[in-house]
């Protein structure tokens, strides 16, 4: 007798995919563990440059959010990675207790804000401003947009830089150091710990902390991008006006585009606090917001598996062009021809400019409608007519 | 000196200022009306200016000691137009036309990493740091009233008068004017009518980074230094100046960037008393990017431009 129910799998296909999919998943989940281990045998500065790796990779989710999926040009993103790392570094360093009596005198023991609190707290503070950027520029579109979000990136840096007169907020071009590192239970990020039998390193530790952080933010957007939320981002993206004729509420949409990804930044901007110990207005400039979105354009606009792909790129190819071409311009030429952090800035001039031209959609772009889902991937549909014995369009 | 002559001093520095935005401002302004960009380099084609000009003048002076500084000047500003009006040709023809028809992001983005290829190539060439720039023009100062003023700044507002005033009868009077008045319109008919669109494209380009390009050397006069990155805040000013004049709209721009000198001169001098010693005059850049987020909220279409319903 042939089986009532067929199996849950009946499609042959779709089961290999999926084995293909975890398969594909275990394997990066155990480079990703596995890396730090490595690259500590080559050096502490590799490890560092894959936290740093991973902190980019949030910020560039975030960023993908506002300009990838809701197409809302924001130039000025950084300002809020920049209040997420000094709203850190304010609650969790002596810097408020030196300057402000009465705040030394509510806390004697100093401001030592623990981790769960101050990372939320960051990522709120740095919700409200993105909503705070969002709110007057929600009839912007484009090039506007581009340069006033771009002036207020520029604002919140100047301030920083100047609010030390008459009441020391920031400590102006000086930044604040002394910030505490993560502490989580009593385990302290800035000492090795010894994790079954194996030693790991302060930067090793941050180094799992953003990953497990960055794993996070990518299932939080994958989850976004499938939701209503997230159609609706792209159906703004796409035309603004048929998705209010669909009765979506524009208003709203946008400022939780700028929300949530301002929260992405605000996390990210926290955790590089504690990681770097120490923040100061030049970490956030303008060329910092311009670096994050060439990650996101050269990795995929709007797809999250390239914009990470993206952002593991761009920060960890300056660090391998560091180590490769001074060494290489020392025996070509005998001295240093082209200081490595210019042509860093001189490659992402280039990758932009070479990308827009050649390949807009990214290095790995989202596959286009209809074409994911036929056998041949991209092929176009056979010709109606072949079977019916031809006739001459 | 009373409040009043500083009033007449800040007002004098403020001309100043917005004759040079006014300059820069007028390239924003013209391209953005004919091919709908906004120009994110158009600022460093300005620091390219300074810089060659820099050069040009030092190595004048080294092969020929014996020329006035007027002439050194005028030799510094011949060589910077030439190279600015020759980069802008290149980055128009390379960048931004095939991208012409493309969705509007891409042109941004373009735009923005050629400007970071022009800093990073200026980097290379002069290096990183701050270069002196020689006081070419007498600097005694010169009394007007109860203000001071310097023969450098005189120069500015004058030249800068004297060129806005060229540019206007061009775009009036002449063939060309009419070409791109024509492209700006509408380019397709403007090419049924027998003009060639690219063409004029090129030229708005070109003039543009002409008048960059001597906003540049004399931005770099009144404050003797010239660097990589000189052209960033100017340029970011000069496009509030021409957002505040009514982007596309020439005499606007103009208007705007005089505009923007005074509301940046008159807010830098007096901020100390308004806000009671809270902000300084350290938060001078600041006023431009109030004015630039207050008019695109306010009045998007500028003070001199025409209503639209949706700014896209």
């Amino acid at each position: 007798m042939t089986p009532v129910r067929a199996p849950a799998t009946a499609d042959p296909q779709s089961a290999a995919a999926r084995r293909r999919a975890l398969l594909t998943g275990l394997a990066i989940t155990a480079v990703v563990l596995v890396l730090p281990l490595a690259a500590g045998w080559l050096g502490t500065a590799w490890v560092r440059a894959l936290a740093f790796a991973a902190l980019y990779v949030m910020l560039a989710l975030g960023l993908n959010i506002v300009v990838g999926f809701a197409g809302l040009l924001d130039l000025g993103y950084i300002a809020f990675y920049a209040v997420g790392a000094y709203t850190f570094a304010l609650l969790a360093s002596p810097h408020l207790t030196d300057n402000f009596p009465a705040i030394a005198l509510a806390f004697p023991g100093g401001l030592h804000v623990p981790i769960w609190v101050a990372i939320p707290l960051g990522a709120t503070i740095a919700a409200g401003f993105g909503v705070l950027l969002g709110a007057p520029v929600l009839k912007l579109r484009g090039d506007y947009l581009a340069i006033v979000t771009l002036g207020f990136g520029e604002i919140i840096r100047i301030f920083l830089n100047n609010l030390n007169r008459p009441l020391n907020f920031t400590n102006g071009p000086q930044g604040i150091n002394l910030i505490d590192p993560v502490r989580i239970g009593i385990v302290s990020f800035d000492r090795p710990l010894d994790v079954l039998g194996v030693q790991l390193t302060s930067p090793q530790l941050y180094y799992y902390l953003f990953a497990a952080l960055a794993a996070l933010s990518a299932l939080v957007c994958a989850r976004l991008q499938d939701s209503r939320l997230g159609r609706a981002w792209m159906a703004i993206r796409e035309d603004e006006t048929a998705a209010k004729a669909m009765g979506i509420n524009v208003r709203n949409v946008k400022l939780l585009a700028f929300g949530l990804g301002a929260t992405f930044g605000g996390v990210a901007g926290a955790m590089f606090g504690a990681f770097q110990g120490f923040v100061s207005p030049e970490s956030f400039s303008l060329m910092e917001s311009v670096i994050v979105l060439s990650m996101i354009v050269l990795g995929g606009l709007g797809h999250i598996p390239g914009v990470i792909f993206g952002a593991v790129l761009l920060s960890v190819f300056p660090e391998v062009l560091r180590h490769t071409v001074g060494p290489l311009q020392e025996q070509i030429f005998g001295r240093i021809v082209i200081d490595t952090e210019v042509l860093r800035m001189l490659l992402y001039g280039i990758a932009l400019v070479v990308i827009m031209l050649y390949r807009p959609r990214g290095l790995w772009p989202a596959p286009l409608h209809g074409t994911a889902r036929a056998p041949g991937g991209g092929d176009a549909p056979p010709p109606a007519n072949r079977a019916a014995g031809g006739v001459e369009p | 000196m009373g409040s009043f002559d500083t009033f007449l001093q800040q007002v004098f520095n403020g001309l100043v200022l917005g004759s040079l935005y006014a300059l820069i401002a007028l390239g924003y302004t013209m391209v953005y009306g004919i091919v709908n960009l906004i120009n994110f380099a158009h600022g460093d084609v300005l620091m390219v200016g300074a810089l060659t000009a820099l050069s040009a003048i030092t190595l004048a002076h080294a092969t020929a000691p014996g020329l006035p500084g007027w002439a050194l000047m005028i030799v510094g500003m011949a060589a910077a137009i030439v190279v600015c009006i020759l980069l802008s040709l290149l980055i128009e023809r390379v960048a931004y036309r095939p991208l012409r028809n493309a969705p509007r992001l891409a042109p941004l983005i373009t735009a923005i990493g050629v400007s970071i290829l022009l800093q990073t190539v200026s980097m290379l060439i002069w290096g990183r740091n701050h270069l002196t720039y020689p006081q070419l023009l007498p600097a005694d100062p010169i009394a007007i009233g109860p203000a001071t003023v310097t023969a450098t700044k005189l120069a500015v507002i004058a030249l800068s008068g004297i060129i806005m005033f060229g540019l206007l009868v061009l775009v009036q009077r002449t063939r060309l004017g009419r070409a791109m008045r024509a492209t700006a319109e509408n380019p397709r008919v403007a090419g049924l009518m027998g003009v060639n669109p690219n063409a004029v494209i090129a030229a708005t380009f070109a003039i543009g980074a002409a008048l960059a390009a001597v906003a540049g050397v004399m931005y770099a006069a009144v404050y003797s230094v010239a660097h990589f990155y000189m052209g960033f805040i100017p340029g970011l000013k000069a496009f509030t100046a021409a957002v505040l004049g009514g982007i596309g709209n020439i005499p606007g721009a103009m208007l705007g960037g005089i505009l923007l000198g005074l509301i940046e001169a008159l807010g830098a001098g007096y901020i100390d008393q308004l806000s009671g010693g809270v902000f300084g005059s350290n938060y001078q850049d600041v006023f431009a990017f109030i004015v630039l987020c207050a008019v695109l909220i306010l009045r998007p279409s500028g003070l001199l431009g025409e209503r639209v319903a949706d700014r896209a």
